[in-house]
């Protein structure tokens, strides 16, 4: 009778082990669609690139576009401003870069104009705007100065300006993202 | 009842200062079940389920619906198609409105066959008619959000009604509207309260299960448990049942919601609403197509009360006569197993109630049996038996089935001798096929 | 008798529901088999490009498509440089530009497909007060969905004697009322199809209800499979329901 009623408790314990794990599966699979609709829907996704037309832009201008909801600089870097960042000892640097690695054209400065600080939008857009001590923007929350490439020179920002991903569709149109 | 100990000293912890488990243990746990309830006791707790998947499933689409008349049709799509898995929890949401009243009509009924609004459960039933009209106030109101041609017209009808109000009719319609029309901010508030009134159900579900756990459930033969030979506890056997019983429910919501999404919807309400036109027919959620039908039988005045006051009393009564149903049935014994004559009158009213709903579906004036139109006199309607006529003699019965039916029924009905109790059988009368009746879980 | 009173009475229930939705004047509608039918049906992709052209060359002339998005037809099995061309081909306004000016532009994958008209009224006093409807939804938008959006496009014909046609209508077996504002849009050969496909009414006809058909519900093909795994674990999670009651009450006997 004992060995019996143990092969019928163990029998009894996997059939009540498996109905709960099939339903724990099955909990996990309703819950996975509910968490995921949270995640950006397709028509905010299909709006991850933004084309710009840059051909009105003159040597030494700035402007400003928003791409995914952030600004982005794009300025037509001056001989001087190319050779002042070309010339930078990377080890003066906090988060070192070469000039090179931060631009596909060396006229062209993209950079998504957010600070690494905590967030603010650094000023230096505008030729009447503060540029800080290195010719590149100045971030007015907390001080910090970034150069002519965007790297940060001086400040409490951990890191350079980001580049954001981009490419040269034609010589007056570059898509980024 | 014992005091259980928990051996998790976390649990404990807890349970010293705030003793929910405790309390969850006497509730859900031990709670003691009357042994004998079939799967038609198993609807209660279904229609709690629904409850629960129709807040989750309307929280989610409440992130990405607009409730602006210019956007909300086109916001709808843009779940559908866009959002992730957004068409699942779409069909969940508009499927699962449909299975809370399949399931909470089979509970009703239930109810009414084996005297579960019986004393001392009035209350119980009379907040389950509470929540009853709060489900249809949510579904009608949940209906107009995705702002398609029925969504707008069928909440202009419906919010019309309020206007046979004597004196203050005209004043509500425009306060309900918040203006000339149905409109935008018609469709604001209803987002509003369609969020909020979900969240008043569950507050009252909750005194329901108060109300029910003060003297326990009823059960098939309608006569008291008496002690724990008539009781078992509730879990495992009635969690376990409950469960077989949801994994039975949503395999039907799979296959509505997999494979016939549309099965219960209008196609009219895939067109965007416009004020403009008029749909040819225009018919609630097939769940309040009974109440539409007893509303559009009356066609009459009586007296000073116009046709149209008529209809709403009667729309209205049609819900309400259900709380005083114990009171009309003062019959003693609770089960229609027990009851041979009530028994059939259960089984018309049921089958009243779906010609109601078939009533409800139709265009008042379209006959009845297509083949069979009456003489055509010129400049008089078209005669035959019209879908109005078989709602009037429908709605005529329903009022005569509580109003004299039942209290007839329990002055005179002869019951059946009753079982002496719940685990034993008949003395007298039909014992054997009792005592095979009473082993069945 | 209960089990037979509850079967009448679940299969009287369930007869309403479609009830309301039941067209006069308009004939049987014909019972095609579609690709997407049944539980294991999917979207003929092939065909609703094929439709994608049909409703590009014939009827965006007057219907819009606006609740799509030229990105979406990825779905019927379009690359992204089929998809830019399809959208470089509309015109879109954007704006406005630095001077405050709106502009006009090539359309974009991520743009909504472009309207013949910019409104209901436009559209509708293009077309003598009648206004054809936007498509997006119109398989779902109707009494018989598929079927009855093909027979409408077929079902055109010569009136019978009995049957005064109003000042510019059209005779159509299917519509309700059997006179149509839209003249019959397909013609034997409107189209050329890319495959080679014969352009016949009957083809044109079916091909543009599948994309139609998918342009409703785009998400037919990934519902039926989810569908299929969801009644099977149901069915599985079900039976172990099953078994563990008759266990747990086994022990009451």
């Amino acid at each position: 009778m004992a060995a019996s009623s143990e092969s019928a408790g163990t029998r009894r314990d996997f059939l009540y082990l498996a109905t709960g794990a099939v339903t724990a599966a099955g909990v996990a699979a309703v819950a996975w669609p509910l968490i995921d609709q949270m995640n950006p829907s397709a028509d905010v996704l299909a709006l991850a690139s933004t084309e710009v037309d840059i051909s009105a832009i003159d040597v030494g201008q700035s402007i400003t576009v928003t791409w995914r909801g952030k600004p982005v600089f794009i300025r037509r870097r001056t001989a001087d401003e190319i050779a002042l960042a070309e010339g930078v000892d990377l080890a003066d640097l906090r988060d070192p870069q070469p000039d090179s690695a931060r631009v596909q054209k060396a006229e062209w400065l993209i950079l998504v104009g957010v600070c690494t600080h905590l967030g603010c939008i650094p000023l230096g857009q505008k030729s009447t705007d503060p540029r800080g001590n290195f010719g590149g923007w100045f971030c007015p929350c907390h001080g910090s100065h970034y150069d002519t490439s965007g790297r940060i020179r001086k400040g409490p920002a951990p890191a350079n300006l980001a580049v954001p991903a981009y490419v040269f569709v034609s010589d007056t149109l570059v898509r980024i993202g | 009842m014992s005091a259980p100990v928990f051996k998790n000293p976390v649990v404990r912890w807890i349970d010293y200062r705030m003793p929910i488990f405790t309390f969850m243990h006497h509730q859900l746990h031990a709670y003691p079940t009357p042994r004998n309830l079939n799967y038609w006791w198993n609807f209660g707790s279904l229609a709690g389920i629904v409850l629960v998947i129709m807040i989750v499933t309307g929280v989610v689409l409440a992130m990405h619906y607009v409730p602006n008349s210019d956007l909300a049709f086109a916001s709808v799509e843009r779940i559908m198609r866009d959002v992730n898995y957004g068409w699942l929890i779409r069909y969940l949401h508009m499927n699962g409105g449909s299975m809370f009243f399949i399931a909470v009509y089979i509970h009703i009924f239930r109810g009414l066959y084996f005297g579960s609004y019986k004393a001392p459960r009035e209350l119980l039933w009379i907040l389950g008619v509470v929540i009853l009209l709060l489900m249809m106030a949510t579904a009608f109101m949940g209906y107009v959000l995705p702002w398609g041609q029925m969504s707008f017209w069928g909440a202009t009808v419906i919010t019309n009604l309020f206007s046979a109000v004597p004196v203050v009719g005209e004043w509500i319609v425009s306060w309900l509207w918040g203006g000339f029309t149905i409109g935008n901010p018609t469709l604001n508030r209803f987002f509003s309260l369609h969020y909020l009134l979900p969240f008043v159900i569950v507050a009252v579900v909750f005194l329901h299960l108060w109300a029910l756990h003060r003297f326990g459930s009823n059960n098939p033969l309608g006569i008291d448990a008496k002690g724990p030979q008539d009781t078992i506890p509730f879990h495992p056997y009635y969690t376990a049942k409950d469960a077989f019983g949801l994994g039975a429910f949503l395999l039907f919501y799979a296959a509505i919601v997999f494979y016939a999404p549309n099965f219960f919807a209008e196609p009219d309400n895939y067109i965007p609403a416009n004020p403009m036109v008029t749909p040819t027919h225009i018919v609630p959620e097939w769940y309040l197509l009974p109440f539409y039908a007893i509303l559009r039988a009356f066609t009459f005045d009586i007296w000073f009360l116009k046709a149209k006051l008529l209809g709403v009393i009667g729309m209205f009564a049609s819900i309400l006569i259900l709380c005083v149903l114990p009171w009309l049935d003062r019959s003693p014994v609770r089960s229609a197993r027990y009851r041979p004559i009530y028994k059939q009158f259960f089984w018309v009213l049921l089958a009243d109630c779906l010609i109601l709903g078939l009533v409800g579906a139709h265009a008042p004036n379209d006959l009845v049996f297509p083949g069979l139109a009456g003489p055509v006199v010129e400049g008089v309607e078209a005669g035959g038996f019209q879908y109005v006529h078989l709602g009037q003699i429908a709605t005529a019965y329903y009022f005569l089935h509580f109003l004299f039916v039942i209290p007839l029924l329990g002055l005179f009905e002869r019951p059946r001798p009753l079982p002496l109790g719940i685990g034993q059988p008949v003395l007298k009368g039909a014992a054997h096929s009792h005592s095979q009746t009473m082993e069945k879980a | 008798m209960r089990r037979v009173v509850l079967a009448a009475a679940a299969a009287l229930s369930l007869s309403f529901v479609g009830v309301a939705a039941a067209s006069e004047g308009g004939g049987a509608l014909p019972d095609r088999h579609w690709s997407f039918s049944g539980i294991f049906g999917t979207i003929d992709k092939a065909a609703a490009q094929r439709g994608l052209q049909v409703y590009r060359e014939v009827c965006a002339g007057c219907h819009s498509l606006s609740l799509l998005s030229y990105r979406h037809l990825a779905g019927i099995g379009l690359d992204e440089d089929g998809i830019k061309a399809i959208a470089a081909e509309a015109t879109v306004v954007d704006g406005p530009n630095d001077a405050g000016e709106m502009f006009e532009r090539p359309g974009r994958p991520a743009d909504r497909f472009a309207a013949p008209f910019p409104n209901e009224k436009a559209s509708r006093a293009a077309n003598n007060g009648a206004y054809p409807p936007d498509l997006s939804v119109i398989t779902k938008a109707r009494a018989g969905g598929a079927n009855y959006v093909f027979g409408i496009l077929t079902g055109y014909g010569e009136a019978p004697a009995d049957l005064t046609m109003q000042e510019g209508m059209n005779y159509n077996t299917y519509f309700p009322g059997l006179q149509i504002a839209m003249p019959a849009p397909l013609s034997e050969g409107s189209v050329e199809y890319a495959d080679g496909t014969p352009a016949t009414v009957e083809q044109m006809a079916s091909d543009v209800t599948m994309f139609m058909t998918w342009a409703a519900e785009p998400e037919t093909d990934a519902r039926k499979r989810m569908g299929i795994k969801a009644m099977l674990f149901l069915l599985v999670l079900t039976g172990l329901f099953y078994a563990t009651k008759r266990k747990v009450w086994a022990a009451l006997h």
